[in-house]
């Protein structure tokens, strides 16, 4: 047989190697993937949220009947001199309960916590707050979930960080912990004082 | 399985009380059209507390209201491109069951086109090297021997 | 005793494949016969050892020993005993010794039927399948050991997920778990193929009917899970593009693709790299399968319980025997010498273009599934991929696909022409063109749906006149009796394959014009929805083995007379606090009738009515394709020695 039109080896062998190189590339990224699971870099499970970067949305909620705390709207959000948190939590919502004392925590410490009460029928969410403390300064009944909504909120508990100017900075979805506080938060607010 | 059923009982927990409604008729809008339209746009948008189901598919108290709030709008008038994007900006591209069409999704949605054209290609660079080689040509003898062998019986 | 016996089997499983992988592969490099030879008793051997241990498993189930720690998360006493038994399989670590279980049938099957191929074959076949089956079991070995123990033992068991305890679930893992490991058989005839450095039409009639045999499980797995799916979620929904859903699509088209590829092999010689490129991605994709279920990278319902370590575990196996498969690959496919010469428009060429289809398929549908996960990885975006993106993308690519099914079939080896080819299936296209324009005739402008009409009739019609053509039954009829009994089966097979997937196309279309109706009804009062009445006739209490349930009773009725009384329920299980609906479903030829039971409130209940024309034809299509894979392996041609390896062997003597 003559050898006269030789194929060009090379381009052959190339594409022969093609399946090894993607193989090898997927796997890396899995294995990345694996380290990033046990170090909380990569979860499949969270979402960010769509407003980091934006104000606040437009909203205006009335005060949890009995609880002694002004209702809620955009403008408190602004004009605190400091960043301030938002709350969204339900009585019926057992990580809030977790959570809960964290609240208290930065309460204490100063700084303005907001609760946004999601879904939640106002003697439950009193009773709620009775038993297990009011870190709010102020407190909104969102009962109809709408105002959440706008917020992209997906499930309780969920908090937000707001900075001076109003504009949305983090937010965390899920039980606020002491790692939480101490790793994430406080920073966080140091940056935005 | 404990923990898929402690995962599955954490994510309900936090999506609200499960009320597991099937769907309530009063919710449907009065109008055929507009409810299939209101149903095709929810086809479109992911529940986020499910694990890949649509608004329509699931029982999920936010899918619930999700879907609410997709027949309010239509009924309002938007169009369906309004509607997603009033979703898409509250909760950002992971409510879309239909990635954006952006730079980083180029690869994605360009794939079929890759796929066919790059095995295409592939077809084509391997049949070319496979070397067409003419047969030499045939010798006087050989010829003369052909020709006696086509032409008369075999001797 | 017996968890401990079945651990101890497995340990000396491992070690037996050991002796399997180094006997068959050394033994093989250099032409030893005994060495050879050891492999199948070894083989033999694992898959007693094996079997041991699943038999022993499956023993702790059934008499519920809640010493193992298995039992306990995963069983209970109260179980009916059928699910106690597939209970066996319903959780990672049994799930793992069932995978090594049907390895080690595959290993013995090839040890047992596999006489007639070359020795050096069969061993290098065998020491891959040993090496495969080294690998895992050293992973359960390690990580997922189904036989640890728990002392004191716990009164009774905890698991008692309501959701496992039905048949179509039980039965739906063996299933599918012998089509993935199924195609480690064609992985490691691939990888044998490739150390020898020959690829030739004796080795695709020894590939052909594995990879049948692997697609035609995987195809009943696949349907099986699918009409669970349908009637155990309550919304009529079949597919929805999960991810572990997808992970079991992948090797189906790699494996469509590699038992098509490989009749090419067998008749022209030709299509050898494709085709052994196919075999090591149909497994590597079951392999990936597993590694996305079991490793927690993934966000879906269905994964098993995660666990990072484990994942590592499987992914370096992952890449050992992919990323070894491929090495091989790049190394020595060049050596692979190309024969078989054929014009574009051929039988190989359709076969090449069906190639090129359903591995673009297979390509869309993988990086469909990993875009989010690696998005998310390199961009930090979260993005969804769902059926929108799916459905959209694989159209233009299952178009052509289906167009080229009925066509492909008609053309001869080597050398077609078009006008005959197209005359011989002039019925089937004008069946599918009066397919469409019935559809939008009777049901308006559903574009879908119609397009589905005409592909099925096109299919089925495309494989009637495939065969009509095999036995002139149109130019010589009287003889065409005599030439159907003679028709090899793999041409019957072929044919009825084709038209199982015609009518799952049928039933997909019927489904495109599904109906549903969301009514409050109190008793005594009706709906109607497509010509039937629904009416509640109350809603009552009822008690099961392990639930409470509120049951409605709906009567069906059609222009007046009765068809059925239907049943749907909602299931509350106190023990595990899970609250399940049981749609009532009511299957016709024509349709099914699903009604879903929602909440009772102001004195009445609502209940969600669908009208699913044609579905049961989606599953009924899934096992006629099967059973032309089925059909296909009864074809002695297969069985038989190819001429070619005798004659060398005859030489050889000589």
């Amino acid at each position: 047989m003559s050898e006269a039109t030789v194929p060009n080896p090379w381009r052959r062998r190339a594409l022969l190697l093609a399946p090894l190189v993607v193989a090898g590339g997927a796997g890396l990224g899995f294995y990345a993937m694996l380290r990033g699971l046990r170090t909380g870099d990569y979860d499949p499970r969270g979402v960010p949220s769509a407003l980091i970067g934006k104000e606040a949305p437009d909203f205006s909620l009335p005060p949890l009947e009995g609880a002694d705390r002004p209702g809620l709207s955009a403008a408190d959000l602004r004009g605190q001199g400091r960043p301030v948190l938002v709350n969204f939590f339900a009585s019926w919502c057992v990580p809030c309960v977790i959570e809960h004392p964290q609240m208290m925590r930065l309460s204490r410490a100063g700084v303005p916590v907001f609760g946004i009460a999601y879904k939640d029928k106002p003697q439950d969410s009193l009773g709620f707050l009775h038993k297990h403390g009011m870190p709010y300064a102020r407190l909104g009944v969102d009962l109809p979930g709408r105002v959440a909504i706008d917020w992209g909120v997906y499930g309780v508990p969920e908090t937000y960080l707001i900075d001076k100017s109003g504009v949305i900075r983090w937010r965390w979805a899920g039980p606020v912990t002491e790692d939480t506080l101490t790793q994430d938060l406080e920073p966080l607010l140091r940056r935005y004082a | 399985m404990m923990r898929l059923l402690q995962a599955l009982s954490l994510a309900l927990l936090l999506a609200g009380p499960a009320l597991a409604a099937v769907g309530d008729p009063s919710e449907q809008l009065p109008d055929p059209a507009q409810e299939e339209r209101a149903r095709a746009i929810g086809r479109e948008l992911r529940c986020m507390v499910c694990q890949n189901q649509s608004i329509e598919d699931s029982e999920a108290d936010l899918a619930r209201d999700l879907r609410r709030i997709v027949r309010e709008q239509v009924a309002a008038g938007r169009t369906d491109e309004q509607v997603i994007n009033y979703l898409h900006d509250r909760y950002g591209d992971f409510v879309l069951l239909r990635p954006p069409f952006t730079l980083a999704t180029a690869l994605l949605w360009g794939m079929p086109v890759i796929a066919l054209l790059g095995g295409g290609l592939l077809i084509l660079a391997m049949r070319r090297r496979a070397p067409a080689t003419a047969p030499a040509e045939l010798t006087e003898a050989e010829r003369a021997r052909l020709s006696r062998i086509e032409d008369g019986p075999a001797t | 005793m017996i968890p401990e016996l079945g651990h101890f089997a497995l340990a000396l499983a491992l070690a037996l494949s050991l002796a399997q992988a180094a006997f068959g592969l050394w033994g093989a490099q250099r032409a030893q016969p005994r060495l050879m030879a050891a492999t199948a008793p070894l083989a033999a051997g694992t898959l007693i050892a094996v079997g041991a241990a699943f038999a022993s498993l499956m023993w702790s189930y059934a008499v519920n020993d809640t010493t193992v720690s298995a039992v306990v998360q995963n069983s209970h006493s109260a179980k009916p005993m059928l699910y106690k038994l597939t209970g066996t399989w319903g959780n990672h670590e049994g799930s793992m010794v069932l995978w090594v279980f049907i390895l080690a049938l595959c290993g013995g099957a090839v040890a047992g039927f596999g006489r007639r191929l070359p020795s050096t074959l069969q061993a290098r076949v065998l020491a891959v399948l040993a090496l495969v089956a080294v690998g895992f079991l050293a992973f359960i070995l390690g990580t997922s050991d189904p036989f640890e123990r728990v002392w004191p033992p716990p009164m009774d068991g905890q698991g008692l997920n309501p959701v496992l305890q039905d048949p179509g679930l039980a039965f739906h893992p063996p299933l599918l778990y012998l089509g993935y490991v199924g195609f480690s058989v064609t992985f490691a005839f691939a990888i044998a193929a490739l150390i020898e450095g020959r690829v030739d039409a004796a080795w695709g009639r020894w590939v052909r009917p594995w990879a049948l045999a692997a697609w035609s499980f995987l195809t009943l797995g696949i349907a099986l899970g699918s009409w669970w799916a349908y009637y155990e979620l309550g919304w009529g929904g079949y597919w929805f593009w999960d991810p572990v859903e997808n992970a079991s699509l992948l090797p189906w088209l790699a494996g469509c693709a590699l038992l098509h590829s490989a009749i090419v092999v067998e008749k022209r010689e030709a299509l050898k790299t494709w085709t052994v490129f196919l075999a090591l991605l149909a497994f590597g994709l079951s392999l990936l399968g597993t590694f996305l279920v079991r490793s927690g990278v993934l966000n879906s319902v269905h994964a098993f319980a995660n666990d990072p370590a484990r994942g590592v575990f499987i992914l370096a196996l992952l890449m050992l025997y992919v990323g070894g498969g491929f090495a091989l690959f790049a190394w020595r496919a060049a050596a692979m010498a190309p024969t078989g010469v054929f014009a574009p428009l051929s039988r190989e060429g359709a076969l090449v273009l069906n190639n090129l289809l359903l591995c673009s398929i297979a390509a869309v549908v993988l990086v469909g599934t990993l875009y989010p996960m690696f998005a998310d990885l390199i961009l930090k975006q979260k993005i969804s991929v769902g059926p929108p993106f799916f459905n959209s993308a694989l159209l233009p690519l299952a178009a052509p696909l289906i167009g080229a099914m009925s066509f492909g079939p008609m053309l001869p080896w080597k050398r077609a022409r078009l006008w005959p080819a197209l005359q011989r299936l002039w019925w089937a296209a004008l069946g599918g063109f009066a397919a469409l324009l019935l559809c939008l005739a009777l049901e308006g402008e559903r574009i879908g749906p119609a397009l589905g009409f005409a592909a099925a009739a096109w299919l089925i019609l495309g494989a009637a006149a495939d065969i009509a053509d095999r036995i002139a039954l149109f130019s010589r009829p009287r003889a065409a009796l005599a030439r159907a009994r003679g028709l090899p089966r793999a041409a019957w097979g072929g044919a009825i394959a084709h038209a199982g997937l015609g009518v799952t196309m049928l039933g997909l279309a019927g489904m495109g014009l599904a109906t549903d109706r969301l009514a409050l009804l109190k008793p005594g009062q009706s709906a109607s929805l497509a010509g039937y009445d629904y009416r509640l006739d109350g809603v009552g209490d009822v008690a099961g083995p392990n639930f409470s349930a509120r049951r409605a009773t709906v009567t069906v009725s059609r222009d007046g007379q009765t068809v059925t009384v239907m049943t749907p329920e909602r299931r509350s299980f106190p023990l595990s606090r899970m609250t399940t609906t049981e749609a009532a479903i009511h299957t016709t030829w024509l349709r099914d009738l699903y009604v879903v039971l929602g909440d009772e409130r102001d004195g009445g209940a609502v209940l969600r009515i669908h009208n699913n024309p044609l579905a049961p034809w989606i599953w009924f299509g899934a096992g006629i394709m099967a059973i032309g894979g089925g059909i296909s392996l009864s074809d002695r041609r297969i069985r038989v020695s190819a001429p070619a390896a005798k004659l060398a062997r005859g030489e050889a003597a000589a």
